[in-house]
């Protein structure tokens, strides 16, 4: 397929931003000013400041004395740059392949995109136009070399959509500078006489290369059609990635849930001929004023099956603000997996039942936020707290044998206890205000606190009983003391 | 004329019996070895696919109720299917299921922050066929809020279990609703030490069944129902006569 490249030329990039932002500034002259060798020197012109004979490079005092009234206004350092990515980023709604061209230019590679617009010029057309509403005064020109287009965007007449295999004859006319040469070359042309391309295209390429080296006959080549030049898009697009635009913008919930479905449709179809399955997705969404939002879903189990993602991501959709409107859509699948697939029972009804419990999870993550959902399994330390971990991968740590109380307290709580004689379980202990006689008591069970992690005495723990039957896990700090044995509660049993 | 009315008005109530949720004769009888406490359920059988109450006051009650109900899920668990317990902060500590023969990787715990949040997954969790049981510790729920509950283990035959600690308890659209409490536990033979977990299993309220009290006890193999049963009248008569 050929390819079809837009090349689009802001003349006055910053001081339109600047009016854009602050509107009263666009009444006089305005241009952007450099510190440069201890001197000011103009970076940027509005058009007013243009049409006064003010340029670029020219010093801020001379600027003065031909209009006193100019607004300088100090440069903020690489803004182009943020500038046009965020213009790129913009213009991603018109193809997924859009680059930044520094210092004042866009590119585009509008191949087979141009048919959503009803053609070419209707293209084009309305590139310009929704760039121009912005206040942004651009030129753009399209075709089949980036070369080309940049050329005549820039230097070229009338004509701005230049059809295939005519390059050579848009290029002509236009002056060597157009063909993006570097200024020492520039010179030599204009020294020898060669004001138009037309000048030195017939001459034999060898010629020319022996005369201007290599780096000019790449140049040509690319404008002509006889290199391959690259761009580097802004955002790689994902291999799962889908795009909807819509005519008018969507507000509704219900029509941003009859998006998601459209493309879920496509891209889980996709999916399923590959045999692989959404771990995470992004839904990106650009609102007719310029903002970007977009919502994210994660799965426990590669899926891909639409109902089930589309219910992940309904309950995403009330957090999205659709502001004035949407009016592209772009989903990706950020992290895919390959599908187990599992073979679907004759009989059963509803599928399999483990689908079932993935897709609940998934609905339950994603509403109360992940990390909510836990197993545990036994993990190998001595100390109660410590000896459960969140289940990962099956291990093989063996869990003690001792019991263990169904409700454990997060942190131990000092109690008041009459033990008879050193390592004999307690005869009574007050927890809570509340005095307990102790009828039947185990233990002590000395669990000894892991030195390698902490220091500290250890624990003896005993299992005990009052008279009404309630059963507790008790332990004392570090060895019997008479005056200051510390005792704890640490737990319910059964 | 009249038997062929008695036979109707029969068949009309194992139908309504059946509509609640309650299983029919031919189905597994004496599921959980509870043997007493399961004949006060309508049919002599345990109701699956329904919500049950389980009410606790202090650290104590809830921590026998965790007991009891753990060795519930224990003999309901008995295919793959797990089991989803819901809480705002997890207590259960899961190494003690060892005790009642349940891997504690099998239960799925779900960390919620408020009582909205738990009843919406617990809705979600009673929906979905495939599990054995799931367990909501949602101190307050209103009626509406656990009729919504009952309606969504009509469709999926999933078993609900509610666990309610906080002092006042408003009515319930629960099937049962129990009570348990801590009881001396049992040391065969005159064993010293802290014996099998035993608690009193009292039935407050069963839909169309008898309520009752039990002492049940819990050994390695299973349950064991150690008295008589006795009616909820004789245990506050024991009581007045006690207070007075």
């Amino acid at each position: 397929m050929t390819k079809r490249y837009i090349s689009i030329w802001f003349r006055h990039l910053l001081t339109d931003w600047y009016i854009r932002k602050h509107p009263d500034a666009g009444d006089s002259p305005l241009v952007f000013s450099t510190q440069q060798r201890g001197r000011q020197l103009i970076h940027a012109t509005s058009r007013k400041a243009e049409n006064t004979g003010i340029y670029c490079g020219m010093a801020v005092a001379d600027a003065k004395a031909i209009y006193p009234h100019l607004v300088i206004t100090p440069y903020p350092p690489d803004q182009e740059h943020h500038l046009l990515t965020a213009l790129g980023q913009w213009c991603i709604r018109y193809s997924p392949v859009v680059s930044i061209d520094l210092p004042d230019g866009l590119l585009i590679d509008a191949s087979g995109c141009t048919h959503l617009w009803g053609g070419e010029h209707n293209y084009l057309a309305e590139i310009t136009l929704k760039l121009s509403a912005y206040g942004y005064d651009v030129r753009a020109a399209m075709a089949d070399t980036i070369g080309t287009a940049w050329a005549v965007a820039r230097y070229g007449n009338d004509a701005t959509i230049i059809p295939g295999g005519l390059e050579r004859k848009a290029l002509r006319p236009l002056p060597p500078a157009a063909l993006r040469l570097d200024d020492t070359l520039l010179t030599k042309l204009q020294q020898l006489g060669f004001h138009k391309i037309e000048d030195f295209i017939h001459l034999p390429i060898n010629a020319l290369k022996r005369r201007f080296g290599q780096a000019f006959i790449l140049r040509l080549k690319q404008a002509l059609g006889g290199e391959r030049e690259d761009i580097l898009p802004l955002g790689i697009p994902s291999v799962y990635e889908e795009r909807l635009s819509s005519l008018d913008p969507i507000k509704t919930a219900k029509a941003i849930t009859i998006a998601i479905t459209r493309l879920l449709d496509v891209i889980c179809f996709k999916l399923q001929q590959e045999g692989k399955g959404i771990r995470t997705a992004t839904l990106t969404c650009y609102r007719i004023d310029d903002q970007v939002v977009q919502i994210s879903i994660g799965t426990n189990g590669a899926s891909n099956n639409t109902t089930h993602l589309l219910k992940l991501f309904e309950l995403k959709i009330p957090s999205l603000a659709p502001g004035p409107g949407i009016d592209l859509f772009i989903l990706q699948a950020l992290l895919v997996e390959d599908v187990i697939s599992e073979q679907e029972k004759i009989w059963s009804a509803t599928g399999s039942a483990d689908n079932n419990i993935t897709k609940l999870l998934d609905r339950i993550e994603s509403k109360i936020g992940s990390g909510s959902i836990q197993r545990y399994q036994p993990a190998e330390h001595y100390w109660p707290e410590l000896s459960i971990q969140p289940f990962t991968a099956p291990n093989d740590h063996q869990q003690v044998n001792a019991p263990r109380p169904d409700k454990l307290l997060p942190q131990p709580l000092p109690i008041e206890v009459t033990a008879p004689i050193p390592d004999y379980p307690p005869m009574l202990f007050r927890f809570m205000g509340q005095l307990h006689e102790i009828k039947k008591a185990d233990g002590p069970e000395r669990i000894e606190r892991e030195w390698w992690l902490e220091d500290g005495a250890h624990r003896d723990y005993y299992i005990v009983e009052d008279a009404a039957g309630r059963r507790y896990w008790i332990f004392r700090l570090g060895h019997y003391a008479v005056s200051q044995t510390q005792w704890f509660i640490h737990g319910f049993f059964a | 004329m009249l038997t062929n009315k008695a036979e109707v008005i029969k068949r009309l109530q194992q139908d309504i019996l059946h509509l609640q949720g309650f299983k029919s004769r031919n189905s597994a009888e004496n599921l959980l070895g509870l043997g007493p406490v399961e004949a006060a359920f309508p049919n002599g059988i345990f109701a699956t696919g329904a919500i049950h109450e389980f009410v606790s006051q202090g650290s104590e009650e809830t921590a026998a109720t965790f007991g009891f109900v753990s060795a519930v899920i224990s003999k309901l668990m008995t295919d793959s299917r797990p089991c989803i317990w819901i809480c705002p902060s997890r207590s259960l500590f899961p190494p003690a299921l060892k005790k009642f023969n349940i891997a504690p990787a099998r239960i799925i715990f779900v960390e919620t922050t408020t009582d909205a949040e738990s009843l919406w997954v617990m809705e979600e969790a009673l929906k979905c066929d495939g599990i054995a049981v799931v367990i909501g510790e949602i101190p307050r729920v209103s009626f509406s809020q656990s009729r919504r509950l009952q309606l969504a283990v009509e469709k999926s035959k999933v078993t609900g279990f509610l666990l309610r600690a906080v002092k006042t308890q408003n009515m319930l659209a629960s099937i049962a609703k129990w009570h348990i409490t801590p009881v001396q536990s049992m040391n065969p033979d005159g064993f010293p030490g802290v014996g099998f977990p035993q608690w009193n299993v009292a039935l407050l309220k069963v839909r169309n069944g008898k309520p009752g009290s039990w002492k049940v006890a819990w050994m390695p193999e299973g349950f064991r129902v150690n008295h008589e049963p006795r009616s909820i009248i004789q245990e506050i008569s024991e009581k007045v006569s006690q207070v007075g």
